[in-house]
């Protein structure tokens, strides 16, 4: 039975058909989730995509962590469901305080569009099961607020417990440590600054995204099964 | 007569900033475009945003606690950024 996918959609989201066609491609189903919504039961993972969760007022992230699909998505995390958070959906997930750290304004107040290679830090991770540590892979970023900060504490933690998902080969934005994405403790919730979902597709000029979305697409099976 | 006070309503002004520490490019650019005014002698800029709001509570130390919740848990973010609550008219 092909993993079943919830992508949430705020208001001002504007990447979920691309994380929707990302999942079919690859032989998975995906359906919206209005943020309304009070449950996402019945999905086998869910991925919070990129865009401007209502505005990016306040601060990217600070108004959509109290719509009440979060309330959902929350427990769908704690009972160890997979939770992927991509660019705008990583930082609702930081603020929503399902993943450790926030992103700030690039260095050098850089609106940034482009490919940029990362590196695949672990395989320990609902993202990366399926993808050799030390990958290098193509991956597009887009965006302003992708600058990931955290205190010392919380880095040591990262670092200790390998939940540094993935790093940017060359910083391109002034992110501690050159980090992209990271991890729970769980590792069943990840977040990154990249978007996998729009490297799927030869027509897009790469596919090295396939094989992130793949890894959560064999969890999310898996966790059927 | 009740023993609680009727509410009344006080000016509250939320102000955010980035904790000391953490880079600020917005408040860096505005310093670097100050030598175009012609002004010299200006540093230390840091960028930040205020919230003005009106809170009806029972007294002025009433009004402090709710406006703090609202900046603790809405207005900024503790992994970057600080915030002073002052209770600016009222009572």
């Amino acid at each position: 039975m092909p993993a079943r996918v919830g992508v949430v959609i705020f208001p001002g989201t504007n990447c979920e058909h691309d994380a929707i066609l990302g999942v079919e491609r690859l032989g998975g189903t995906a359906e919206l989730v209005w943020h309304g919504a009070t449950s996402v039961d019945g999905y086998d993972a869910v991925i919070v995509p990129g865009g401007f969760a209502h505005g990016d007022y306040l601060r990217p992230g600070a108004i959509a962590r109290f719509s009440p699909v979060m309330g959902a998505v929350a427990r769908f995390a704690a009972a160890g469901g997979p939770v992927v958070g991509i660019c705008n959906g990583f930082q609702v997930l930081t603020e929503a305080g399902l993943l450790p750290g926030a992103l700030q304004k690039n260095s050098g107040l850089r609106f940034m569009c482009r490919t940029v290679d990362l590196r695949v830090e672990t395989d320990r991770s609902v993202l990366t099961s399926g993808v050799p540590v030390g990958s290098v892979l193509r991956i597009p970023v887009n965006n302003f607020e992708g600058n990931y900060t955290c205190d010392a504490e919380t880095l040591a933690e990262l670092r200790g417990e390998e939940r540094v998902v993935v790093r940017y080969v060359d910083n391109p934005n002034g992110s501690v440590d050159d980090i992209a994405g990271v991890c729970n403790a769980g590792r069943n919730v990840v977040g990154l600054m990249p978007h996998p979902e729009r490297a799927t597709d030869p027509l897009s000029g790469q596919t090295d995204g396939e094989v992130l979305l793949r890894s959560l697409l064999a969890t999310a099976g898996a966790g059927v099964a | 007569m009740p023993d609680v006070a009727d509410p009344t309503t006080y000016s509250v002004l939320v102000e955010v900033s980035l904790r000391a520490g953490i880079a600020d490019p917005q408040g860096a650019t505005i310093e670097r475009a100050l030598p175009a005014l012609g002004l010299d002698g200006i540093s230390g800029v840091r960028a930040g945003k205020a919230f003005r709001f009106d809170v009806e509570a029972v007294d002025e130390a009433a009004a402090l606690d709710h406006a703090t919740v609202v900046a603790h848990r809405l207005l900024a973010n503790p992994v970057i950024e600080d915030s002073v609550v002052t209770v600016v008219a009222g009572g």
